[in-house]
């Protein structure tokens, strides 16, 4: 028996089809269209794939794989089905206002797309003689160059294959520069809204972790820093923008302190959206700093990656970054890998990944680079910090906003649970924007504001957007207000009903496995007939 | 500005919504100093799509695709024909647009493919489980050992000298600053591999072996004996792949022992991408789930008690435990996973059986012809599609002279291990199903004219 699920069952299938008006015997409803896993309806002997040749014998001895893998497959019309279908049921930038707060979820251009999938890009082994790839070489030299310019650093480091990658990169640097001089400081401060990698990336690469105390105005208490800093602390990780989505306004004055103290400054560069064009984090003296291509450069999120993490560094970390990286040359361009980076580089902390970086995403981020030029990024972060300052404005009759207070917001607007019916939370107000059609704000983040909710829309969003998007929010936060019974129970409307995490945690199903023959299990045909 | 929908005049109305007279107001909290009056100085301005693609075009025509002619390269990055609906599945714009599941109710379709790429990845490397990916091989292999060294709590790696020389040189670079011992080496250009002599190698302090199948010069070996060693001992056996097409034809790891499998996935659905971004396989045996890195998906059932999808046991990740996390990974290579498992499920067992059995034939007829050339001969008794030719002379001076005659003949061990001349004569040929007949004997008389 070739086929893994022989009995054809479906778990949304039901016998009582047209029972009432929301039941369908294929549990479809319409354009909603349930569909099996591929081990349900695949076999191990179809295949979507032809071949020119047969399987060639082969002599491998006791080494080959002779027991079934188990791997189901499907034709090539099954599968384009299949994989269309999953496509619909998820919720995307395409589809409409994606207002995650410090995940920059802007449009993706196609023409991005279409650039990276030139034979020249896409067709190119990273090992290739470096005479045949110079174009690449170009691509890379030519983004870090733009990288360099627009932040005001001294250097960038291109290989870190995404945001956390990047944090790694900038600490790891910091560890080396201390190690140069030799001085053994074990401690980086970070403070408590940070994104949940600085401390992790921190603790990864060996030092511990202490918070820096926070303002009641949401930002940096410098004089606590102050306090703090000696010779044991290595450094600061500081976001700036900070994700209460307010700018540091003591950033240098921060940078200032702890350079005095021997300590560097690192610079969580996820909120870049917020200031590209405008500021530039080397005026602020930050020594290390990832840019998320995937966030400021538009690179696709593709469902959870992949990214892309370059690091821009200071005059004072750039000796230990890591390799390879590209060098441009009077005769072309040249990759300093391990063997010359003895006479050239011969301070580097070494390597972080196999081969040169996320190159699919250095040529999309170049595109999106060109396009924009250096008045279409200022003109992006402009409009970013207008977009989220509407929506603050808009809102915040409704919804508590912490720090509105404080002065503008930058990219994204923070807003808190305060005024909630009893019994009523952030996570309703969330479930019940899917209903509205929109995916939810970034909840519960930061850590710092309670039930926080950070919306953040991009410059990509019209005022007409904008318009529905704070309408639907204010309608759902009304109905938080009033206890509205029906939204502890949102959604409604979507693939899903609240999924029990609980239930999936506790007694985990991580890999799907051959049902045991449950007897009752009714075929396909048999419920076809009932 | 073709991406920006808001008009100057939608700019002011919204100006005023907020009370405020110009952009430069929503500034205010940077300091005067560090605000910059207009666009950076020097450089170019936006531009049209036709401007930017002609540029990009020019970029991309300076590089030789590997298509364009008689490839050979392989050492972790193998060129596979990818089918075309692949590339347009992966271009959906629910699945290329959307982010992180962290909404399961509006992201079924992600977690959904996740669980069925977790699915895959266990079944193909023989193991229980496996994550929704990593980066790509190299880090994949590093947080192996990071997770050897939390599940045995003892701190020395000993790595294969058959281990891919960056993926090493990562282990290294993290090492340096964990504290971590790392047993390492360069190869020796044997026919057979140095898992013996590690078995003898591990002690009490040793945390886990890893062994690279097929390792950096093409070689394949029996790991059972090495992770009964390993097991006697209280070490774990990592495993590393980095061309998953051949297990299609040869024994999984986790079927001969292995505890933690990890892999480059890049091989299938991904294509070459001159290095990036490739998608990191990462499996292992149930008992050890929680002390893997990275995301995982889940099944469960929702309010109404229909089948569902959800990331979970999060609480050993950096959004939830913080610095205690076993990883800080974030992001990892969703839409990669994707592209992966899609092909897979094109290729079904079947054939994935059929692609790595032409590949060991293609790897073998080219062998034999490569080794009549005088002074040429294979150094491997065992390979699936990629094996180490050892040439009469330095092999980094013959890659250039191939490349002028548009032949992309192999990775050159100089390449690899620069610092090692013992290996300056060897040349690891990679032979996939993209190779012809036509180019192995374009390669062979190239290679025989260069040698000359």
């Amino acid at each position: 028996m070739t086929a893994l699920n022989p009995g054809g069952w479906r778990p949304e299938m039901t016998a009582a089809g047209g029972a009432d008006d929301t039941t369908t015997f294929t549990g479809n409803r319409a354009l909603m269209l349930e569909e099996a896993l591929i081990f349900e309806i695949g076999s191990t002997a179809t295949t979507g794939v032809d071949f020119d040749e047969a399987a060639p014998a082969a002599d491998l001895g006791a080494l080959a794989r002779t027991a079934p893998i188990g791997l189901p497959g499907l034709s090539e019309a099954e599968t384009v089905r299949h994989y269309t279908r999953l496509s619909r049921q998820n919720y995307a930038i395409d589809l409409g206002l994606f207002p995650l707060g410090s995940c920059t979820m802007k449009h993706n251009p196609r023409l991005n797309e279409k650039v990276a999938r030139m034979p020249g890009f896409a067709d190119a082994h990273p090992l290739q003689p470096q005479e045949t790839v110079q174009g690449a070489y170009a691509v890379i030299h030519e983004l870090a160059e733009w990288l360099i310019t627009l932040t005001g650093m001294d250097s960038v480091a291109m290989s870190p294959k995404a945001g956390a990658h990047g944090e790694l990169c900038g600490i790891l640097c910091i560890k080396a520069a201390l190690e140069a001089r030799g001085e053994d400081r074990r401690v980086i401060l970070v403070p408590e809204s940070a994104h949940g990698t600085n401390p992790a990336t921190a603790a990864f690469a060996g030092f511990t972790v202490e918070d820096i105390p926070a303002t009641e105005a949401g930002r940096v208490n410098l004089e606590a820093l102050k306090a703090r800093l000696g010779p044991d602390v290595a450094g600061v990780m500081i976001t700036n923008p900070n994700t209460c989505g307010l700018f540091e306004r003591d950033m240098k004055a921060i940078s200032d302190a702890v350079h005095a103290a021997g300590g560097y400054v690192y610079c969580d560069g996820a909120n870049f959206n917020a200031i590209v064009g405008r500021v530039r984090p080397g005026d602020l003296g930050v020594d290390a700093m990832h840019i998320n291509l995937h966030k400021t450069f538009s690179t696709p999120h593709g469902g959870g990656g992949p990214g892309s993490g370059p690091v821009v560094l200071s005059e004072a970390l750039a000796p230990f970054a890591p390799l390879p990286f590209v060098t441009k040359h009077a005769e072309g361009f040249r990759l300093i890998e391990e063997e010359s980076a003895g006479e050239d580089h011969p301070q580097t902390f070494g390597r972080m990944t196999a081969f040169h970086g996320q190159m699919g995403m250095f040529t999309r981020a170049l595109t999106y680079i060109l396009s924009h030029g250096a008045d279409g990024l200022k003109q992006v972060a402009e409009d970013a910090v207008l977009n989220a300052n509407y929506v603050l404005r808009s809102l915040e009759d409704v919804l508590d906003a912490p720090f509105a207070a404080s002065g503008p917001c930058m990219h994204e607007a923070l807003f808190s649970d305060k005024g909630l019916a009893e019994g009523f939370s952030t996570l309703d107000i969330a479930k019940g924007l899917i209903d509205e059609g929109y995916h939810p704000m970034t909840v519960y983040f930061p850590l710092v504001v309670h039930g926080a909710m950070l919306v953040e829309p991009t410059e990509t969003e019209s005022k007409a957007a904008l318009d529905q998007f704070i309408g639907a929010l204010r309608s759902v936060a009304m109905r938080a207000k009033n206890g509205d019974p029906a939204l502890k129970t949102a959604p409604h409307f979507a693939p899903r009903a609240r999924l029990d995490e609980t239930a999936a945690a506790r007694k985990p199903i991580l890999a799907w496995n051959e049902p045991a023959a449950a007897p009752g299990t009714p075929s396909l045909s048999e419920i076809g007939g009932s | 500005m073709r991406y920006l929908p808001l008009t100057t005049d939608d700019r002011s109305a919204m100006l005023a919504t907020i009370g405020a007279t110009s952009i430069d107001d929503l500034f205010a909290d940077v300091p005067v100093n560090a605000r910059l009056d207009g666009p950076i100085a020097d450089l170019p301005l936006h531009a049209s799509e036709l401007a930017v693609e002609r540029h990009m075009a020019a970029l991309a025509r300076r590089n030789r695709a590997a298509g364009d002619g008689p490839f050979f390269l392989g050492a972790g990055a193998y060129r596979h024909h990818v089918p075309a609906s692949v590339d347009h599945l992966i271009q959906r714009g629910e699945f290329l647009t959307a982010y992180t599941p962290y909404q399961p109710e509006i992201a079924q379709g992600t977690l959904q493919m996740l669980f069925e790429f977790q699915s895959q990845v266990a079944r193909l490397l023989g193991t229980d489980v496996a994550n929704a990916s990593m980066y790509d091989g190299s880090t994949a292999c590093w947080e192996a050992i990071v997770m050897a060294r939390r599940i045995t709590k003892r701190g020395k790696a000993l790595l294969s000298t058959g281990l891919h020389p960056h993926y090493r040189s990562v282990a290294r670079t993290m090492a340096k600053y964990t504290g971590d011992v790392l047993v390492d080496g360069d190869p020796s250009l044997e026919a057979g591999t140095d898992w013996a002599a590690l078995a003898d190698s591990i002690d009490k302090d040793t945390s886990c072996v890893v062994v690279q199948y097929p390792d950096i010069l093409g070689r394949i070996d029996d790991m059972t004996a090495l992770a009964s060693a390993c097991q006697a001992a209280g070490a774990l056996l990592i495993a590393v792949v980095t061309e998953p097409v051949a297990l299609g034809l040869i024994k999984a790891p986790g079927e001969m022992g292995a505890d933690i499998v990890v892999g480059e996935g890049q091989s299938i659905g991904v294509g070459l991408q001159f290095g990036g971004p490739y998608v990191g396989l990462f499996a292992c045996k149930t008992k050890y789930v929680r002390q893997m890195p990275g995301r995982l998906c889940g099944e469960t059932v929702d309010a109404n008690g229909k089948r569902g999808f959800v990331l979970t046991l999060s609480t050993r990740e950096q959004h939830i435990r913080r610095e205690k996390a076993t990883s800080n990974i974030c992001t990892n290579s969703g839409l990669c996973a994707l592209a992966f498992s899609i092909h897979m499920t094109l290729l079904g067992e079947a054939g994935l059986r059929q692609l790595a059995a032409i590949n060991h034939g293609r790897a073998k007829m080219a062998a034999t012809e490569l080794a009549k050339i005088p002074g040429v001969s294979v150094l491997n008794n065992s390979y699936f599609n990629e094996f180490t030719l050892l040439l009469p002379t330095e092999a980094r001076p013959v890659i250039h002279k191939l490349a002028e005659r548009d032949i992309l003949g192999g990775v050159s061990l100089g390449r690899l291990y620069p610092a090692n001349a013992n290996l300056a004569n060897g040349l690891v040929v990679a032979v996939t199903e993209t190779v012809t007949e036509a180019d192995i004997s374009a390669f062979a008389a190239a290679l025989r004219e260069v040698l000359a």
